[in-house]
């Protein structure tokens, strides 16, 4: 992405019609071919409105310029508006943002790595591993049940977040295991599926004999939410999510050689011992602190690499990575403002949201792009 | 005197197993692949050319022995050092999407740029140069997913160009091509052998245009590897050795396997050309054993004019036909 200006620029061919409408400013060199770069533009952008409106809307409608005020630091009218944005909206905000940036590029990690467009990032059993820590919890306790049915904000709850965490953990170092002393990318997909199965069971045999209310409080947390990280919290989930994202961004190149498959790759010079151990690091990185802090938050993992691919039209991780990390920030802010209903005090489930929205989204540049390749 | 690009001193090839004890497929192998020269391998399904290839690849470790390149121990190269010396091309050419050629082929520049893959002004000359000297021009900014096989096979090669390294491995990169196709590639391959320095080793089933373009052959059997020119191998038998089954022999005279006689009638044919040719292609096939001394059956070449014909006799019969067809249908007729 070096070469924006002054590269060779070829000539017209089939990608003559994309060629028209981008900036001479975004110019790539060749071999980006058709791709649309300035796309990542109009991301950053709709990221910018995004956020500022996910810091405006809410059930208490607070003036925009007394948001901005309160955001530079001032203090608003009513000391409630600034209690508001600073205490609720603005974690929740970061937290969608932080979110959506791990979801969509731990799901790109795995859809490259395992050269299958339906890969996503609780494919290695990382989600299956949190939920059967957090249905221990839920289910088991006696005395955290009553307590968290009381708010919607469950997953904020620090027991379940920590439950979650540690049940995410064990996973990610289970399959880490397995991906150090396995070569194949196969097995390990099988192997991660498989434990998924095995946790997802041992999770019904759970809810087989639990008390129908503790039921609820665990259904509740299955639904995800972004609401439950407080301003303490966010530094860690932040700070995980950022370390999930240099170290796949360190992977860039290698994911690049993949697009070969794994032979084509060691044979371009890639360690692909090295590279399965990131791609695995990384994605647990990412996946467990999401699913911890927010729940198993469906979706947003498999569509933003689509969504990616699609709108750029490329296939290049100097151009997808930064694009999953927008997109997915997008999105889940998008899911977390309609899961609110603005001017209504009716919260839907985050994960019914992500699926509603986004299933005819991608299926609509799914079919374009097969559409312009057939 | 400088290094071969690649050579192998008392290399053993096979399998490590756990139990059982290994599988060697080839041992003591001395082996030597030099700067312009294509070499192909040949030899039957199953005899061990992939593993060959593998472990000259590096991909697997040799039982026994080392691999040099240009001098230096293979074990001992990382796998970015490997990549700058030995490109492969396999069978199958990749069908990533939303990719075109010209990305494709940059692709093998990877060994040689940062950690981003962003190319210099050299590395888009090389990527330019490696296109070129495929004459795959007109594919570059094309789109991988309107390409045909044979196509992205062309581009695959210029990526292994690119890639900038002494030694090419391909193995049966011509598998999936049509005729015409896999004569080109191979054509492209001695060319590029030659023009750019570079040491190929191919792999492949197509002994005839392995004859014709390779400067040597290795060939393979269970027995290990032999090596010299096409000619050489095909004149004292080793090739017809290193393949003959029970139902074809190589035939030196045409430079070409033939399907073996089945002992079935004897037949006498009479004449010359490029029609009797054919029509001792047709009793073959139909089981015959095709002479030229006296036999209950004749069949002789009339050569007057345009329109062959032939003069069939079984025992005192004789009969006329105007195609080989027709004389095929007389025999079998006969025969009952």
């Amino acid at each position: 992405m070096s070469q924006l200006v002054g590269e060779p620029v070829h000539t017209a061919t089939a990608e003559g019609k994309w060629r028209k409408s981008k900036p001479a400013t975004l110019q790539l060199s060749r071999e980006f071919g058709g791709a649309r770069p300035h796309v990542l533009l109009i991301m950053l952008i709709a990221l910018g409105a995004l956020l500022l409106l996910s810091l405006a809307l809410g059930s208490a409608s607070i003036p925009f310029d007394q948001i901005v005020t309160i955001l530079l630091n001032g203090e608003a009218d009513q000391p409630a508006w600034t209690h508001i944005v600073l205490k609720f909206r603005l974690p929740k905000t970061l937290t969608a943002m932080f979110a959506g940036m791990a979801l969509g590029v731990s799901g790109l990690l795995m859809q490259t790595y395992f050269r299958n467009p339906l890969a996503e990032p609780f494919v290695l059993g990382v989600s299956a591993g949190a939920s059967l820590g957090v249905a221990l919890v839920v289910l088991t306790t006696g005395a955290a049940g009553g307590a968290l049915l009381a708010g919607l904000g469950l997953a904020g709850d620090l027991l379940m977040t920590v439950a979650a965490g540690v049940g995410a953990a064990m996973t990610m170092l289970f399959v880490l295991l397995v991906a150090v002393r396995i070569q194949s990318s196969v097995s390990l997909l099988i192997l991660g599926l498989m434990f998924g199965y095995l946790v997802a069971a041992m999770v019904s045999l759970l809810l087989y004999f639990a008390l129908p209310e503790r039921i609820q409080a665990y259904i509740n947390w299955t639904f995800g939410s972004f609401g439950g990280v407080t301003n303490e919290q966010l530094p860690v989930l932040a700070g995980i999510v950022l370390a999930g994202l240099l170290l796949s961004a360190a992977l860039t190149k290698a994911l690049n050689a993949l697009l070969l498959g794994e032979e084509y790759a060691r044979s371009l010079g890639a360690n692909l011992r090295r590279t399965r151990i990131g791609i695995v690091l990384a994605t647990a990185l990412l996946v467990s602190a999401v699913t911890a802090f927010c729940g198993p938050i469906a979706f947003i993992g498999i569509a933003v690499p689509h969504l990616c691919r699609g709108l750029l039209a490329s296939a290049d991780h100097r151009l997808l990575l930064p694009g999953a990390c927008l997109a997915g920030a997008c999105v889940a802010l998008c899911a977390s403002l309609i899961a609110e209903l603005p001017g209504n005090n009716l919260v839907l489930p985050l994960n019914v949201v992500t699926a509603l929205m986004g299933a005819p989204v991608v299926m609509l540049v799914v079919l374009r792009q097969a559409r312009g390749q057939l | 005197m400088t290094a071969q690009a690649l050579e192998t001193r008392d290399l053993a090839i096979g399998y490590r197993r756990r139990t059982k004890g290994d599988i060697r497929l080839a041992h003591g192998l001395n082996l030597i692949l030099q700067r312009g020269k294509l070499v192909g391998l040949l030899g039957s399904n199953g005899v061990g050319k992939s593993t060959l290839l593998r472990t000259l690849a590096g991909r697997q470790k040799p039982l026994d022995g080392r691999v040099l390149l240009a001098g230096q121990d293979l074990a001992a190269l990382s796998p970015l050092a490997l990549a700058r010396r030995l490109s492969i091309v396999l069978t199958l050419a990749p069908q990533p999407g939303l990719m075109n050629g010209y990305a494709l082929v940059a692709l093998g520049r990877h060994p040689h740029s940062d950690w981003l893959g962003r190319l210099s002004a050299e590395d888009h000359a090389t990527v330019a140069w490696a296109i070129d000297a495929v004459g795959a021009d007109d594919l570059a900014d094309l789109p991988l997913a309107e390409l045909s096989d044979g196509q992205r096979q062309k581009l695959m090669i210029a990526r292994a160009l690119a890639q900038d390294a002494d030694i090419m491995l391909l193995d049966e990169p011509t598998a999936y091509l049509d005729l015409p196709r896999r004569v080109e590639t191979m054509q492209l391959l001695r060319q590029l052998a030659q023009s750019a320095e570079r040491a190929l080793l191919i792999s492949t089933h197509d002994l005839d245009l392995a004859l014709r373009n390779c400067d040597q052959l290795w060939l393979m059997s269970d027995a290990g590897i032999m090596t010299g020119a096409p000619e050489d191998l095909a004149l004292d038998g080793r090739l017809g050795a290193t393949f003959d089954a029970a139902a074809i022999t190589f035939d030196k005279r045409i430079g070409s396997f033939v399907l073996d006689p089945k002992g079935g009638p004897r037949v006498r044919l009479i004449g010359e050309g490029e029609a009797v040719l054919w029509l001792r292609r047709a009793l073959e096939r139909s089981g015959f054993t095709v002479c030229s001394d006296a036999a209950d059956i004749e069949v002789a070449h009339r050569a007057n004019g345009a329109a062959a014909t032939w003069d069939l006799r079984v025992n005192s019969h004789a009969s006329a036909h105007s195609t080989i067809q027709s004389v095929l249908e007389a025999l079998d007729s006969e025969r009952i």
